[in-house]
């Protein structure tokens, strides 16, 4: 199951865990990335605050929790290769977390929900 | 809010796809394919920028000389006609009012290109000053036009830019000296031409009515030998080689001495507005100044970003930043607190919830190319 959040995130859930990252169309309007600020291992991730950013040339933006959980993997390989982003937006994902509240994954819209939303 | 200006060309950028947003009360494209490729193709080959938002004002009269030194930092009394001249407007306190360009066409007719963001506080500025005291007794005899909204103007650079003018516009340019211009045309139209830009390489900025400058748009874009270039790449390239962006780096609050303009500050000649506060600074030391940092990591420091010394108190902020792209690093301008600006000083750089160290380095990160 995929989810995505208006601020273009989506979460990946696989069992108790949901990897988190940002859409297609959200690396298409950012352009090259250039940087993403994670968090680390054992941060606790509040649905809807700010759980780092993410940087093109011209500016940053902040990555907005989708659901709330810990951080059990952050996805180092983008420290020294931040474009993977931009390559495969879905295979390079953020953050891996434990979900603490399923249940926020309802609030989300679906795969088919987010592109309609996208193209308003 | 007014309503947004446009400039002739917004149709074109439009139809270009490139992507707009409002910078000076202007709709200005910021970048039509990314703000790497722009940036390189200035760096590399030719790219040509709409910046029909820049702001003009003529001075004429007998003192047209004296009045614009007066007001100006560089003197432009020893300057041969036909010369640019880089140099600010202070204010009384030394705080920089706008940096500019002055073209002398002769001793009684200038042309000052000045910043979009600043020019109604400029032409109110220049015209208090042409009412105001003259040192010498009486008052300036000098005529001011404001001509900001019947100019436009376009910036072609890069190492090709001069076989591209010469070649595509049809417009002799070789033998114009870096910071020198001349009035010409373009298809039977005047046009005025200088060897000057703001990106660090040789180029030209070509000022005309909006029908020869929408002409030379055509040309220059039929022609494929130009890349169309945004705000974006033009912020990227004017940093990477140190040049100072109004609002960032220079604001009413912020002296020429801070901002390491010294050298575009006349002392030795007639008094002018704001002499005294900079050259008392200059001989004191200012208590601030504008510097280059480096930082290990790709974090990025942005503008206002808080730069703390190693015992995490904040000792100034970042004034411009970016991940850059012609040398690969993390770097910044900073305006700090000048105990802590020579070379080789270790700093940290607050980013969002976390400190980076950096270094303060020179703040020529990249080598100008102009040709002399």
């Amino acid at each position: 199951m995929i989810k995505f959040s208006e601020t273009h995130e989506y979460v990946r859930v696989d069992g108790e865990y949901g990897y988190i990252g940002i859409s297609d169309y959200a690396q298409k309007q950012l352009g090259n990335v250039v940087y993403v600020d994670m968090p680390e291992e054992g941060d606790e991730l509040e649905a809807g605050e700010d759980f780092g950013a993410i940087e093109s040339v011209k500016a940053a933006s902040d990555l907005i929790a989708p659901v709330s959980g810990e951080v059990v993997e952050v996805n180092t390989a983008l420290e020294s290769d931040p474009r993977a982003v931009n390559r495969d937006p879905m295979a390079n994902w953020i953050v891996k977390i434990r979900l603490s509240d399923p249940s926020q994954l309802d609030s989300l819209m679906s795969q088919e929900e987010y592109e309609g939303y996208c193209k308003k | 809010m007014d309503e947004i200006l446009k400039t002739c060309l917004h149709d074109r950028h439009t139809a270009l796809g490139a992507v707009m947003s409002p910078f000076a009360g202007f709709d200005m494209p910021i970048q039509y394919s990314s703000i790497e490729e722009e940036h390189n193709a200035v760096r590399n080959a030719c790219g040509v920028f709409d910046v029909s938002h820049m702001g003009e004002i003529i001075v004429t009269g007998e003192d047209a000389t004296e009045f614009v030194n007066h007001i100006f930092t560089n003197d432009v009394s020893t300057a041969h006609d036909g010369q640019c001249l880089y140099g600010m407007m202070l204010n009384e306190r030394g705080g920089v009012v706008d940096d500019l360009l002055v073209y002398r066409f002769n001793a009684n007719r200038y042309l000052l290109v000045i910043n979009a963001s600043n020019i109604e506080k400029d032409e109110q500025w220049v015209e208090r000053q042409m009412n105001g005291s003259r040192p010498g007794g009486g008052f300036f005899k000098v005529d001011l036009e404001f001509i900001s909204d019947v100019t436009s103007e376009l910036a072609i650079q890069g190492p090709d830019a001069e076989r591209v003018v010469e070649e595509v516009l049809g417009i002799q340019c070789a033998d114009l000296a870096f910071y020198t211009f001349k009035e010409t045309s373009f298809r039977g139209a005047p046009v005025l031409i200088s060897r000057t830009g703001y990106t660090g390489e040789d180029g030209f900025e070509i000022y005309a009515r909006d029908e020869e400058i929408v002409e030379i748009w055509d040309a220059l874009m039929a022609s494929r030998r130009c890349v169309p270039c945004g705000l974006g790449c033009r912020d990227t390239l004017r940093f990477e080689v140190g040049l100072p962006l109004y609002g960032d780096e220079l604001t009413d609050d912020i002296t020429p001495v801070e901002a390491g303009l010294s050298m575009f500050v006349k002392l030795d000649k007639p008094a002018f507005v704001g002499r005294e506060p900079v050259a008392a600074q200059k001989a004191a030391g200012a208590s601030r100044k504008v510097v280059g940092l480096e930082l290990q990591d790709r974090a990025i420091p942005r503008h206002g970003y808080e730069v703390l010394d190693l015992d995490d108190n904040v000792i100034g902020h970042i004034t411009t930043g970016y991940h850059a792209l012609s040398v690969d690093k993390s770097i910044a301008m900073a305006l700090i607190d000048a105990r802590f600006a020579p070379l080789g000083t270790p700093l940290k750089v607050r980013i969002r919830r976390k400190t980076f160290p950096c270094v303060v380095v020179k703040k020529k990160f990249y080598k100008k190319s102009y040709k002399q």
